[in-house]
């Protein structure tokens, strides 16, 4: 019997750059993961795929603050997505999915769902 | 009822403009109504002509297109001329049929006088007007090396104008002793001729023609009564207008002595059922040839049609303000000083090259007319203080004095009264403005839509900017400039504030000046000026996350996630060794390959880990990064200069590589691109660059704040016969004053249009060193220069920097598998969405 969740470690601290993101793979497919070292928490994994285009690029926009929530910018047409909640600030009807993440000694875990791990096996 | 019919004749701006106002009205749905044009062409701007020959075609000057005509149920004749009016059956008949009107309008216009010379009637003679005869103008123009203009006026200059954007040697032959003798007293007039004369365009006063001959040398010999003669290969007559009143007159409608159709102040003609407007018609004695007035007769005669017992003509404002071959010249009232008593204040500065003349009234207290040559930028307060009859200060002269001799700053748009008129040509008062912002305006963008302000000759563009402005600012409307929500400062205000603190990163200056955490507005904006105050790489660990994707990866984002590459190509000179690596490169990689507009090569589809490896190999044969990416300079485009050239008069391509060289790399507010061209020709369309370097004889001629793109512009003749050494002193200092005072994202056109003072204050800025700060300037440019690095050489010899292009951090071979792939014209391109593989 599968546990129900996953954390698979997806990177280390040093593979990290501050204020920004980078990509991984994982189980579920690619997941962007975002060190705001400013905050509290600190890492934030949102799907790297942008529901928009369908292209993998949300880990390489730029990352800041509107109204106070984290979000991160599109770099192809420049949507706002809450790294939080995985809403999209300009419309209510898309969002990115969101992952949970932690910090494991020196090592990033993302909790993969076990249940779409079949069906993404690629 | 049935409704009436209401035929125009003739489809001008000021026919147009006539239904433009009449269709708004309720009479409009009173009528049928037929409107008959001579030319084939919708009525299009004859006050902006000469830029068809600098690119403009019939569809950038029309006043609207056919479906206006058709959306407003206008049924339009073009190309069927009017031949005759019956007055008693109120029929008009054309070469194919009758009509039957129950009002006419005659709005013909006027044609151009050519005097009776011996001659003129050779096929190189040739008249200003239409587009037609712009055509032939340059048909004539093949082959041709000089060109005469015959009239030193208004139109006789823009009619030089465009001669020499034809390449022509063109030359002005005024019988009055001087230059536009309507508008300008003898000192302006010399002052106006010497500064035409700099600009190429020479001018011949006081010659009366007596024939036109053949000529030895060219295909015309102009001889004068004082003996002298000219040879040229063409002759323009601009030479005035006279109205075109031949219809009018066959009908026997009441005729001025001297030509134009008498109307009453409703614009009605002898006839009652018939009405002129424009050029064609006399009012009070008078022809009025400028296009506001015409505009006011058919504003008034749409009121009249529409009812309006009240609406009048009463005559008009006769003030202009152009720019004459790039010389500003401005006249209003009584520019000559005819009223009694009057007295003049002049001011003449003939090393600045700036005329100016006030004309008061005896009692000191008013304004009745100036005379502006070489500067305008008095012109739009003294219109006001002349049509508002505002009192004049103490000492009138200070209108007149430069700022720093005790000049009074501009009229501020508070003391304009209610009525003050901003915009003649569409005749919109500051209360009309006001009124419409009362009405919920609550932008510029919306006055104008709104009131058509400034949407005919632009002139009262800046008038009408600080007008909107001061209006919204005293209603509590805050003019915001902030850059977003994380601080409370432009661009230029940032630019400062890291300057004088000498801030090095994003996170102090947010910490000490600003809230929260940034933006993606923000942060690229911040990392721009970093990298134009300190210069260091931009992949610095603190200078990353502010970039946006293609600066942090140093290369263009496409629609599908990869990568573009644009090796720099300095000037478009490549050689064949390097071209090869370039075709090599794409090969391997499998790279769509392009020419790019910028004389470079771009290669598409690269992957983000593709990217470094690509850029080992670019470098190694010698490439630098174009920085295609990046808010900064992109290409210097050039034609091959005199090398090669039959044409060319200087080296263009050594310059160009000369100018890439030195501005490659440097962050401004958004891209600048530069061209030089190796004579008047223009082959390397400089014109249209944030700089524009055209050779000439003696040197360089400089153009800036042009650009392409969605609102093209051409730049502006900034300095002309510059040594190598001035020109990159100029250049310098222009692009460094851009850079510090330009706000986020906005292009060197723009910015000059908002400076406070226009072209005019940056010539001040950057060739009289007017704020004292060119040393300054060339020491910070003197200093990038001197740091710079290719972004991408440094970035492949640094593994940290590497590691950035990872595509996935945890799996380095893993490929992207979104990306699909087919082919066209045999190269690789990206599927479009739903396209089956």
């Amino acid at each position: 019997m599968r546990a129900r969740t996953n954390w698979e470690i997806v990177c280390t601290v040093d593979d990290l750059v501050p204020e920004s993101g980078v990509a991984v793979w994982t189980e579920d497919g690619p997941v962007a993961v975002f060190y705001l070292p400013h905050r509290l928490p600190a890492l934030f994994a949102v799907s790297h795929t942008d529901p928009f285009t369908g292209k993998n690029v949300l880990a390489r926009g730029i990352t800041g603050d509107l109204k106070g929530q984290p979000v991160v910018a599109s770099p192809l047409y420049k949507q706002h997505f809450n790294l939080q909640t995985g809403q999209c600030l300009e419309d209510e009807a898309v969002a990115v999915k969101t992952y949970p993440v932690l910090l494991d000694g020196n090592n990033v875990r993302v909790e993969i769902p076990a249940a779409n791990k079949e069906s993404v096996a690629a | 009822m049935s409704k009436k019919t209401l035929i125009v004749i003739g489809n001008g701006m000021v026919g147009h403009h006539f239904l433009e106002q009449l269709v708004t009205t309720p009479a409009a749905a009173d009528f049928d109504i037929k409107v008959f044009g001579e030319e084939k062409l919708l009525a299009y701007d004859r006050v902006h002509l000469s830029e068809y020959f600098s690119g403009s075609t019939h569809a950038d000057l029309a006043m609207e297109t056919a479906d206006w005509y058709a959306e407003n149920d206008i049924d339009l004749h073009l190309g069927e001329q009017v031949t005759g009016i019956d007055r008693d059956k109120q029929t008009i008949t054309t070469p194919t049929a009758y009509y039957s009107y129950d009002e006419l309008v005659l709005a013909t216009g006027s044609y151009p006088f050519v005097p009776p010379i011996k001659g003129n009637e050779h096929p190189h003679c040739l008249v200003y007007r239409t587009l037609e005869d712009l055509e032939s103008i340059r048909a004539s123009s093949e082959g041709a090396k000089t060109g005469v203009v015959v009239g030193g006026g208004l139109l006789g200059l823009e009619a030089a104008n465009a001669l020499k954007s034809l390449g022509l040697d063109a030359h002005v032959v005024e019988f009055a002793p001087r230059l536009m003798p309507v508008q300008l007293d003898t000192d302006g007039g010399e002052l106006l001729k010497r500064k035409i004369e700099e600009l190429g365009v020479q001018v011949h006063t006081e010659k009366a023609t007596t024939e036109i001959i053949e000529g030895a040398d060219a295909r015309l010999r102009m001889n004068f009564s004082d003996e002298t003669h000219l040879e040229t290969d063409l002759i323009v007559f601009s030479a005035g207008i006279r109205p075109q009143d031949a219809l009018a007159r066959a009908s026997d409608l009441a005729m001025g002595e001297r030509g134009g159709i008498i109307i009453n102040d409703q614009c009605t003609t002898s006839d009652p059922h018939i009405h002129a407007i424009g050029e064609c018609a006399l009012w009070s004695e008078r022809i009025f040839g400028l296009v506001a007035p015409g505009y006011t007769m058919a504003r008034t005669l749409a009121s009249v049609l529409n009812g309006d017992q009240e609406a009048a003509f009463t005559g008009a404002d006769m003030s202009t303000k152009l720019k004459l071959l790039g010389v500003d010249v401005g006249s209003i009232g009584d520019a000559h000083g005819q009223t009694e008593g009057a007295r003049s204040i002049r001011f003449n500065d003939e090393q600045a090259g700036h005329y100016r003349r006030m004309v008061i009234s005896e009692d000191g207290k008013k304004l009745l007319g100036a005379i502006l040559v070489g500067d305008n930028s008095h012109y739009d307060t003294l219109l006001q203080y002349a049509l508002n009859e505002i009192k004049l200060p103490q000492q009138p002269e200070t209108l007149i004095l430069p700022e720093s001799q005790g000049g009074a700053p501009t009229l501020g748009p508070d003391a304009l009264p209610e009525t003050a008129s901003i915009c003649s040509c569409h005749n919109v008062s500051k209360g009309d403005i006001c009124g419409v912002i009362d009405a919920g305006c609550s932008d510029l963008g919306s006055v104008k839509s709104e009131t058509k302000a400034s949407t005919g000759c632009g002139g009262c563009a800046a008038l009408l900017k600080n007008v909107v402005d001061s209006e919204l600012e005293k209603r509590g409307v805050e003019v915001s400039k902030d850059i977003c929500e994380h601080f409370p400062y432009s661009r230029q205000d940032l630019f400062n504030i890291v300057k004088v603190n000498g801030i090095r990163t994003f996170r102090t200056l947010i910490r000490d000046h600003g809230k929260g955490h940034g933006c993606d507005i923000c942060k690229p904006a911040v990392g721009s000026i970093l990298a134009t105050c300190w210069n260091e790489h931009i992949l610095a660990t603190d200078h990353v996350p502010l970039q946006d994707t293609n600066d942090t990866f140093m290369a263009n984002m496409q629609k599908n996630g990869t990568y573009s590459i644009v090796p720099r190509i300095p000037g478009g000179e490549i050689t064949p060794d390097k071209l090869i690596v370039l075709g090599e490169v794409a090969k391997e990689y499998n790279l769509y390959t392009k020419i790019t507009g910028g004389q470079r090569v771009d290669l598409f589809g690269a992957t983000l880990s593709e990217l470094p490896e690509i850029w080992e190999k670019l470098i190694a044969a010698g490439f630098e990064t174009g920085h295609a990416y990046g808010k900064s300079l992109r290409t210097v485009k050039s034609c091959v200069g005199n090398t090669w050239c039959r044409y060319g008069v200087q080296d263009s391509v050594g310059m160009a590589i000369t100018l890439e060289n030195r501005y490659k790399g440097l962050r401004a507010p958004h891209k600048v691109k530069m061209a030089v061209s190796g004579c008047t020709r223009e082959c390397a369309e400089a014109q249209s660059k944030d700089f524009g370097v055209i050779a000439t004889e003696n040197g360089w001629n400089l153009y800036v704040c042009g650009n392409g793109g969605m609102r093209p512009r051409h730049g502006d003749l900034f300095a002309t016969d510059l040594s190598d050494e001035e020109l990159i002193r100029t250049i310098d200092r222009v692009v460094m004053f851009y850079v510090r005072t330009a706000d986020r994202l906005q292009r060197t056109s723009v910015w000059m249009e908002n400076l406070e003072g226009g072209l005019d204050y940056l010539k001040q800025v950057v060739l009289e060193d007017s704020l004292g700060i060119c040393e300054e300037l060339e020491q910070h440019m003197a200093d990038l220069v001197g740091t710079y690095q290719c972004e991408w050489k440094t970035a492949v010899e640094d593994p940290e920097k590497r590691k950035r292009f990872r595509e996935f951090v945890n799996a380095p071979s893993k490929k992207d598998p979104v990306q699909q792939w087919t082919t066209e014209r045999d190269q690789r391109r990206p599927l479009l969405e739903g396209e089956p593989a």
